[in-house]
């Protein structure tokens, strides 16, 4: 087993470049079972994926940001403007 | 269920059709509530594109011009979001573009620094551990700033693509239409922005 496991199995160096199509479901069922042995039995490659996943989540929370009453002014009056050339 | 590549499923619903038939019945609450619903998305991708903020509140205006003129044409094959950020890039294409687009900078190589493995391709210099579990918010706050400074490092192509699937949330596919890139090209180019910006993270987080 622990044979096979390191004829077939990845090394650090490849998951860090796999981690996206991982987490994308890119990877075949075969390199999916290979990548996740791999990552139970290295603390490391664990930490990285955790670490991955925790900056995407923190990207995503960039996004909120809302109108200011300014743009909402600039929208209306560009609607406005718009509605008037159209007729 | 089967959604043919491409378009939408027909039971998925756009979240903005409501507003969208409101528009075309005339409503300018519709379109304000539009406008501020896709504006901060809108805004980061064309500042993706150009060179100031001020040039890219123009593409921005000018894209929603664009989608009153265009709004009878649009068919809803796409999603509507999908449809407006494809309207902003052409504009933002032809209302020019960072010199260095067409080069591929960063796009190419290991996205973790080589010396950190050794001959095995084992780590040698592993992650450090930087993820506080305590308290979300508190660590989001602490990482915004680094992030965003990170995101404002990237090349412009893995910008475009984290700005649309990380920071404002399209899938794949809705990024491909937009950016009329590959679905291979787009995990590449989100992997290797996602790379930058965590090891940006680790670089400030942890104590060397």
């Amino acid at each position: 087993m622990r044979l096979l496991w390191q004829k077939d199995g990845y090394v650090c160096q490849e998951m860090v470049e796999l981690v996206t199509d991982y987490l994308e479901g890119a990877l075949t069922r075969s390199e999916r079972r290979r990548f996740e042995a791999h990552l139970a039995a290295c603390e490391h490659c664990s930490e990285y994926l955790a670490q991955m996943r925790v900056t995407i989540a923190a990207t995503g929370r960039l996004a909120a940001e809302d109108l200011t009453p300014d743009m909402r002014e600039d929208f209306t009056e560009l609607y406005r403007k718009w509605r008037a050339e159209s007729e | 269920m089967i959604a043919v590549l491409g378009r939408r499923a027909s039971n998925a619903v756009d979240p903005d059709a409501e507003l969208l038939a409101r528009l075309r019945r005339g409503e300018e609450e519709a379109f304000v509530m539009l406008a501020a619903r896709h504006h901060a998305a809108m805004l980061r991708l064309a500042r993706a594109f150009v060179s100031s903020d001020a040039i890219a509140e123009e593409v921005v205006q000018d894209t929603w011009v664009g989608v009153l003129r265009g709004i009878d044409g649009f068919g809803e094959r796409s999603t509507f979001r999908t449809w407006l950020m494809r309207i902003l890039v052409n504009r933002a294409k032809s209302t020019g573009v960072h010199e260095n687009r067409s080069v591929a900078v960063g796009d190419a190589g290991p996205v973790v620094d080589r010396a950190r493995f050794d001959a095995t391709g084992a780590w040698m210099s592993p992650p450090q551990h930087w993820i506080e579990d305590s308290d979300d918010r508190m660590q989001a706050q602490a990482l915004s700033d680094p992030l965003h400074a990170a995101l404002g490092e990237l090349p412009p192509r893995q910008r475009e693509v984290v700005i649309l699937r990380d920071v404002d949330g399209l899938t794949g596919q809705e990024v491909c239409e937009v950016l009329e890139i590959s679905e291979a090209n787009q995990r590449v180019l989100l992997h290797r922005g996602r790379s930058h910006l965590r090891q940006a993270l680790e670089d400030e987080l942890v104590l060397r």
